[in-house]
């Protein structure tokens, strides 16, 4: 007979890792058996406490709403104003390390052995790691926080363009206007990437040379050893789906939000909780149809679609709009950005309390705790590139999307608002009265088209919600499947759809702020988590061959 | 009538391919046909090997051991999917024209109501296949 082992597709050999010696075997706390037809495969403890804890957390916020409101609403601005330091201090460690791992010998270690070779091509790796990370907040914030920062947040103390009355103050606009694209792109820039990249890293690293369980846990194993198996373990692993889920339907929660406004703005939809209602169903059976396509054919296409409408509308926005002036808008982001780094992300003694406070130590501790989830995903995606490919792919390339994003959307609107203050919608929804869903058409609206492009827009929301819906349940599934990723299907269409029921039970119930609170405060833990995690990754890639 | 059969096994539930093991042997012996055990993994670590190679492993074992019991040819086949729970249907089609199958012998489940909203691996390859496919209910 033919000899079989030569012609199968057997990937090239994985070549030289120093796997970690454990007794434990993958799936051995798991609960496996059937539910009535449906098969199941579990972790025990952390998939049903995981899943309690969460019903009872929305059960709280429907229950007792006021309490719920009181604690959460108090919750949230504490946990940024005690904690700013510690969000700001960490977010740079993690960016010094991410370059540091750039520049050292261990750059070269290849993520799933020496003879890897990538399952991805680069088009469709970075459409996914885009999608999942932060493709939503582009649309939401890309047009809001330029503005906002340009004129009213006064980041490190810059004067706002306007006086009090709204009048244009002309000697305030040039350092005005790039400090507001440069806070924005600090938001959006190297300190989100390396966050993921740190939690991406780690997950791989473990996972593919080390041979451990793709799940929180196993990054842990250099610090706490075979304990990680057990409660401590657990309880890391617990957190990490809490953050995912609460970050997921906070998400899907304000997404709803987003696109019924741009569907009032465009077709006169009226704005209520029936229509958002109806959007979270639509856009959460989309994303089952998505999971139950699998990571090739339902998430790794829809990302990819999701990247060609995105460029589609920016090449739009920046041809539409002022075209020189956006490219002069991106030189002079990218340098404000190289120049006010450093004191934007100094932790210590400053004054800008409402940008500091109010805006980066709440994006650092919304990027931690959606961390587990898009660096789960990115590692899932990244077996067979080197750490230093990685850590630029990760980094560096997302980051100048991200500049040009926000100089394409943000520069036009600013442009929008400076040169026709009165007439502007931007100003008039983001300065005189603040109303973010909207801020995204108000800018469209001042472009020719904008009919078109306002329903791209909304479609594209929604499409990069599905998007961050289904890649979320992939993980979830995974970590409450104790790392196994061939768990039965119905288990994600579980997640899936119990994302989609906790964010319309809590969008009717009233306690999408709680939720918003409970992605901080998850964040807090996790920040400890990330830090460790670092240590982590320095000790796992000293193992290794390179 | 059979010159290669193609067995797609799950090595965590072999306990549970008894019957269909059996009538892989006879059809084997009695067509004087080589056997080739199937198996899907994913790159990240299981419970069968923290990598592929350790899987393809665990799978060229399985299928030495069956040949030795039974005295039939048999060979292993890896397939290393990104997401196996979704992609097995259709990464067992690809094999099974590749490795130029005549005969499929799978291990199924007793039908129930989830088989309305999506089939079965087995019900799936009986569908599209152009080899013969034997479905042996467990």
């Amino acid at each position: 007979m033919a000899e079989p082992e030569e012609i199968q597709g057997i990937p090239a050999p994985e070549g030289d890792t120093q796997l970690i010696d454990t007794d434990y075997e993958i799936g051995q706390d798991n609960l496996e058996g059937q539910l009535g037809p449906f098969g199941f495969d579990v972790h025990n403890p952390v998939f049903m406490v995981s899943a309690l804890t969460i019903v009872a957390f929305v059960f709280y916020a429907l229950a007792l709403p006021e309490q719920a409101s009181a604690v959460f609403g108090w919750l949230r601005p504490w946990l940024t104003s005690t904690f700013d330091w510690f969000f700001l201090g960490s977010a740079d460690i993690f960016v010094i390390f991410c370059l540091i791992l750039i520049v050292s010998p261990w750059g070269a270690v290849r993520l799933g052995g020496t003879d890897a070779e990538p399952d991805y091509t680069y088009v469709g790796w970075f459409a996914m790691l885009f999608a999942a990370g932060m493709g939503i907040g582009l649309m939401f914030f890309g047009v809001l926080e330029p503005v906002y920062h340009m004129a009213i947040s006064q980041p490190l103390g810059t004067p706002s363009p306007f006086d009090a009355d709204g009048n244009l103050i002309p000697e305030n606009v040039a350092r005005a206007k790039e400090m507001g694209l440069a806070a924005t792109i600090y938001h959006w820039g190297l300190h989100p990437w390396a966050i993921y990249a740190v939690v991406a890293l780690a997950l791989a690293l473990f996972s593919y040379n080390k041979g451990l369980p793709l799940t929180i846990r196993s990054a842990f194993y250099p610090i706490f050893g075979e304990r990680i198996w057990g409660w401590t373990g657990h309880i890391i692993d617990i957190l990490a789906v809490f953050a995912t889920l609460f970050g997921l339907a906070t998400s899907l929660g304000f997404g709803a939000q987003q696109a019924n406004a741009g569907l009032n703005h465009v077709f006169g939809v009226p704005i209520n909780t029936s229509v958002q209602v109806v959007l979270i169903t639509a856009i959460t059976g989309v994303a089952l149809f998505s999971v139950l396509r699998g990571l090739d054919g339902g998430v790794k296409l829809l990302s990819e679609i999701n990247m060609g409408i995105a460029a589609l509308l920016l090449l739009f926005v920046l041809f539409a709009g002022p075209t020189l002036m956006i490219f002069t808008d991106f030189g002079q982001g990218l340098l404000a950005y190289a120049k006010d780094i450093i004191p934007l992300s100094n932790p210590i003694g400053r004054t800008d309390d409402s940008y500091r406070d109010g805006w980066t130590a709440f994006y650092w501790a919304w990027w931690i705790s959606w961390s587990p989830f898009v660096g789960m995903f990115i590692a899932r995606v990244s077996r067979g590139r080197t750490v230093r490919e990685f850590i630029i792919c990760v980094l560096l390339i997302p980051s100048l999307v991200c500049v040009l994003w926000m100089a394409v959307f943000g520069g036009v609107a600013i442009d929008q608002v400076i040169s026709d203050p009165s007439g502007s919608l931007v100003k008039a929804n983001v300065i005189d009265s603040y109303n973010p869903p909207l801020s995204l058409f108000a800018m469209l609206e001042g472009l020719p088209l904008s009919s078109i492009t306002s329903v791209i827009a909304i479609v594209l929301v929604i499409v990069f919600f599905v998007t961050s819906s289904d890649s979320g349940s992939l993980v979830i599934d995974t970590i409450t499947a104790g790392g196994k990723v061939d768990a039965p299907v119905p288990q994600r269409v579980f997640w899936a759809t119990f994302e989609g029921a906790v964010a319309i039970v809590l969008l009717v119930g009233g306690g999408l702020g709680a939720l918003q609170a409970m992605v901080i405060s998850t964040g807090l833990p996790f920040t400890l988590v990330l830090l460790v995690m670092c240590w982590a990754i320095f000790k796992g890639l000293r193992s290794e061959p390179r | 009538m059979f010159n290669k059969i193609m067995v797609p096994v799950d090595l965590r539930h072999v306990d549970k391919m008894g019957k269909a093991l059996s009538i892989v042997a006879e059809l084997a012996t009695t067509h004087d046909a080589d056997v080739i055990f199937v198996g899907i993994t994913s790159p990240e670590p299981n419970a069968l090997g923290h990598n592929p190679k350790e899987y393809e492993a665990r799978l060229k074992d399985f299928a030495s051991s069956k040949a030795e019991e039974t005295r039939y040819r048999a060979g292993a086949h890896m397939i290393v999917a990104h997401d196996p729970a979704i992609d097995l249907d259709k990464h067992l089609l690809e094999a099974c024209e590749a490795l130029g199958t005549d005969l499929v012998v799978m291990a199924t489940h007793l039908p129930n109501v989830t088989d309305y909203f999506w089939a079965s691996h087995g019900g799936h390859l009986a569908t599209h296949a152009d080899a013969s496919v034997f479905l042996v209910r467990g």
